[in-house]
């Protein structure tokens, strides 16, 4: 069983959960004897050499074949079209969009035979996103695999066009839908993209129950074809330190995660204030930074518990840990989280943990306590008992960690396996 | 003859509302009356009224012949008198069948039992006498405890206070290779009659009748009469213990369980040589086989049989030790309300919410628990068990300054009014009766307790049993005859405010008659 398999990034060049999870899911599929080609667009040569790397930088492409034209024909639409693209000002926006434009009079200059990917998510994306089906394509009709596998939107399009090169099933994973990103104001590109890699695909592969919904009511897919597997924690080794003194006597409450829309920070502020009109004896820590991050300190400010809400900026493995060991409890106040890594790793540090039910990973947490996201009362309440009665933490200490010990990438890889192979033979019935 | 006894237990908790920390100290009301009415009006109109009816309609036809028992908890018995009144009304008219025993238990199915004898026999008390009010039934002979918990201990305090049977669960890892099939006695006290749940033919009318993966379903009264009949015919009894809700609220009426009911005594009529009889029938009918070791408590609950579904966790033990740690002072407040509340929290419902053993028998727990996690459960309660602390601090404060102020006032008064005499009176101080030997020493002759049986009444010695060492205690309690000793107990299990002269005057009477 051969699996070749499209990501954006790979550790140790990773922005966020994605490549990690990519990681995760390829290493265990190894250990479960699946052949894995896993595609980047840009790869760095330090990557684990446990794994085959294929480097989309690396690939040419037959300028004078026709099935190129075709397709890149095809694929035109999603840099051309794309009235705005994620991640940058608008001015930024306009000045690509000239060079876009300019690069599809000099139509040539695109056929060059390669093409260095930055591999970011950077103003080009939706044009390395394009160039990057592309390539697929060509390693689609140059290798031998069974089953093609495409890790959120931006492989979409590469996973959608190996499968019509090579006949070969599809199947996308979502790590993330893009109402996970944006609310309710979505980028129509980025969505057309998701929905028609979920169409396209013979599986859906969802990291949980949450998305799986999403999935089936926000792109309309089939129930039958979208699949729950969650995510593993074992990844990489989290490196838990104990429990430190404090220099101060209040307790810490803590915020993990970038500070943007999605991960609700407005609502930690808000609990925050509600907690403080009645317990004086806590500090709140809000470590991460975000699009949202001056909206906050003002908002903290205005409620006059600036003094008591400290923002660490971005913080970096090691200083996790270090908040962590001095954190009594963990808040994940998300709006929309498809899993969740970091409340995990707040259990491995013997944190109690607050998370919000609009997460996957709150369905396969039994130890910790869940509320909704709007829901500043619950969640005040939550940590006011967390930090008046003992008994909480304690119970965390005994059975928190042992539940994360329980996500393996070898049970998500598992059941991954055996969605290949029904895959796999029902194709061969087909031929 | 063979015996089958059908024992239901009925029990609605009080359930708590969902009460943040911003409401401690600030709101006294502890209780979601909306979910309480709508859930006892829905179990009222599924359960307990027409399995009444039924049962009602079946006594009717077999008269003496057919029979069962019931215990209702107190805090069952309240919802009924407020949002129910016809359902206690269908209950009396069962008791005066004759063919409808109503067995003793706690008042708010609370878990005293294995914390304080005390709160224990207080409950007892309690329930005793509401349902003497409600339903007009004293049960004086046959007892069950919440959950069907059990220990040889718990066994003793039941037969101290009079009681000759008590129901218990029958599981194999309990009973090892007995059968649950006959009669047992209490390993301390071989007074005390024990009859043991046939587990496996009770839970297959409550919990599987309705389940479809079963391989003997459908359930029909021919099936299970025949399952009766293949027992062991020199076994005497087939204990039937479950929940009443089992008929309608957990069995849906559309699953046939009414209609199994109604056809299980005629097809036991006419096809076994079974009859019905009662606990307390049972505890004459019968000769007790051997005793039961149960050293630690048995439940009926969960695929363990013990304790751990109330008392499994950290957040259990916590929330349970801090409400007990509350019982003086509860009692020293002397407050109705905070009386009510007290007993109220005991329910062992909320113990139950916060259990964590998911696994094994999720589902059940799943169904009964208004609550998305042990945690939530657990910082409810205690949210509420804070507010409670305040109030009772508060209360006991507020009286002792009163006495305070009582105390000077009375004191100006005499200084006023009685100059002369002041300074003899102030002498003699409050407690100035001493028991005139060391009272662990004090070795009882016959004529002593002879007289002291005669001379005092059990309140009396309830309140000279107070005053004494625990050891003092025992010695007397030991020797004292059988009739006057539960009178005591019962006394003892009263709340108990006695005058200091009155203390004094018993003091005095016991310090002549040890001399």
């Amino acid at each position: 069983m051969r699996v070749l398999m499209f990501g954006w990034e790979f550790p140790p060049h990773i922005s966020g959960g994605l490549g990690t999870a990519c990681y995760g899911l390829t290493k265990a599929l190894l250990r479960h004897g699946v052949d894995v080609i896993f595609v980047v667009p840009k790869a760095f040569g330090d990557e684990d050499n446990e794994i085959k790397i294929l480097n989309a930088s690396d690939f040419e492409i037959n300028l004078e074949e026709e099935t190129s034209i075709e397709l890149w024909k095809r694929l035109k639409y999603i840099q051309v079209a794309s009235k705005i693209i994620p991640y940058i000002s608008p001015e930024a926006y306009t000045e690509e969009y000239e060079r876009l434009r300019k690069e599809e009079i000099k139509k040539n200059d695109f056929f060059k035979r390669k093409y260095e990917f930055s591999g970011s998510y950077g103003p080009n994306i939706m044009y390395e996103v394009s160039r990057y089906a592309l390539i697929a394509s060509a390693i689609a009709a140059t290798h031998d695999f069974d089953v093609i596998h495409a890790h959120d939107w931006l492989t979409y399009p590469a996973g959608i066009a190996a499968k019509s090169t090579s006949g070969k099933p599809l199947i996308v994973h979502v790590h993330a839908t893009e109402f996970d990103r944006s609310g309710e104001n979505i980028n129509q590109d980025v969505y057309n993209i998701e929905r028609e890699g979920m169409l396209k695909a013979d599986k859906v592969v969802t990291v949980s129950n949450y998305t799986r919904s999403i999935v089936i009511n926000r792109y309309g897919i089939e129930p039958d074809k979208v699949v729950t597997v969650y995510n593993g924690a074992d990844a990489f080794k989290f490196h838990s330190r104990p429990k430190v003194d404090k220099p101060y006597k209040e307790k810490v409450v803590t915020y993990i995660g970038r500070i943007t829309f999605q991960k609700g920070p407005e609502y930690f502020v808000e609990t925050a204030r509600k907690l403080l009109k009645y317990d004086d004896n806590v500090r709140f820590v809000m470590a991460g930074s975000g699009d949202m991050f001056p909206r906050i300190v003002k908002l903290a400010a205005r409620y006059r518990i600036g003094h008591k809400i400290h923002f660490t900026g971005f913080l970096k493995g090691p200083e996790v840990e270090e908040v962590l060991s001095y954190s009594d409890v963990y808040v994940m106040p998300s709006v929309s989280e498809p899993f969740g890594i970091s409340p995990l790793e707040a259990l491995m540090s013997n944190v109690p943990i607050v998370i919000s039910k609009q997460s996957g990973v709150s369905e396969v947490l039994k130890h910790a306590i869940k509320v909704d996201f709007w829901d500043i009362d619950a969640m005040a309440n939550a940590i006011y008992g967390i930090l008046h009665y003992p008994a909480i933490s304690k119970m965390f200490q005994k059975y928190g960690k042992a539940e994360v010990d329980q996500l393996k990438w070898d049970n998500s890889a598992y059941e991954v396996k055996q969605l290949y192979e029904s895959l796999l033979s029902e194709y061969l019935i087909l031929k | 003859m063979r015996y089958i006894c059908f024992y239901f237990q009925v029990h609605q908790p009080i359930r708590l509302r969902t009460y943040r920390f911003f409401d401690i100290g600030i709101n006294h009301n502890y209780y979601d009356d909306y979910q309480n009415q709508y859930i006892l009006r829905r179990v009222a109109d599924k359960c307990y009224l027409p399995m009444n009816q039924l049962l009602f309609e079946l006594i009717q036809e077999f008269g003496q012949r057919f029979k069962v028992s019931f215990s209702i908890t107190g805090t069952a018995l309240e919802q009924f008198e407020r949002y129910a009144p016809e359902v206690i009304e269908s209950f009396k008219l069962l008791a005066e069948t004759g063919s409808v025993e109503f067995l003793a238990e706690t008042y708010s199915h609370s878990l005293a039992s294995v914390i304080s004898k005390d709160e224990f026999y207080s409950q007892i008390n309690l329930h005793q006498d509401k349902l003497k009010s409600l339903i007009g039934v004293k049960p004086s002979t046959a007892f069950r405890n919440t959950e069907l918990i059990y220990s040889d201990q718990i066994g003793e305090y039941v037969a101290d206070l009079g009681y000759k049977v008590m129901l218990a669960e029958g599981a194999k890892h309990i009973l090892g290779w007995k059968s649950p099939h006959f009669l047992y006695y209490n390993v301390i006290n071989p007074e005390l009659k024990l009859l043991l749940k046939d587990y496996q033919l009770s839970d297959d009318i409550a919990f599987r009748f309705s389940n479809r993966q079963w391989d003997q379903w459908p359930l029909t009264a021919e099936k299970y009469v025949d399952w009766l009949n293949a027992i062991d015919s020199k076994h005497e009894v087939v204990n039937l213990f479950m929940d009443y809700e089992t008929f309608g609220e957990h069995q849906w009426k559309e699953t046939g369980i009414f209609d199994f009911m109604r056809a299980l005594p005629y097809r036991i009529f006419s096809h076994s040589d079974y009859e019905f009889a009662t606990p307390t029938e049972l505890s004459e009918l019968l000769q007790p086989v051997a005793p039961l070791h149960v050293p630690y408590p048995t439940s009926w609950a969960d695929e363990e049989r013990d304790l751990t579904a109330w008392l499994g966790n950290e957040l259990q033990e916590d929330a349970f030790n801090t409400l007990y740690s509350l019982r003086d002072k509860v009692s020293q407040t002397d407050d109705p309300d905070i009386y009510r509340d007290w007993l109220y929290l005991q329910t062992s419902d909320h113990f139950y919410y916060m259990c964590t053993k998911w696994f094994s028998d999720g589902d059940v727990h799943k169904y009964f628990n208004p609550y998305g996690s042990p945690y939530d459960a657990y910082i409810n309660y205690m949210n509420i068990l804070s507010d409670f602390i305040i109030r009772i601090d508060k209360k006991i404060e507020e009286k002792t300054s009163f006495q305070e102020l009582k105390h000077t006032t009375s004191d100006t008064k005499t200084q006023k009014t009685e100059k002369s005499t002041i300074t003899s009176k102030k002498k003699k101080t409050t407690h100035d009766v001493q028991i005139t030997s060391d009272g662990d020493n004090i070795k009882f002759t016959k004529e002593q307790i002879d007289k002291l049986a005669e001379e005092f009444t059990p309140r009396e010695i309830a309140i000279l049993f107070k005053q004494l060492s625990d050891n003092t205690v025992k010695s007397i309690k030991n020797k004292l005859n059988k009739d006057l000793k539960i009178k005591v107990e019962k006394e003892l299990a009263k709340t108990m405010r006695p005058r200091k002269e009155t203390i004094n005057k018993i003091l005095n009477k016991f310090n002549d008659l040890i001399k």
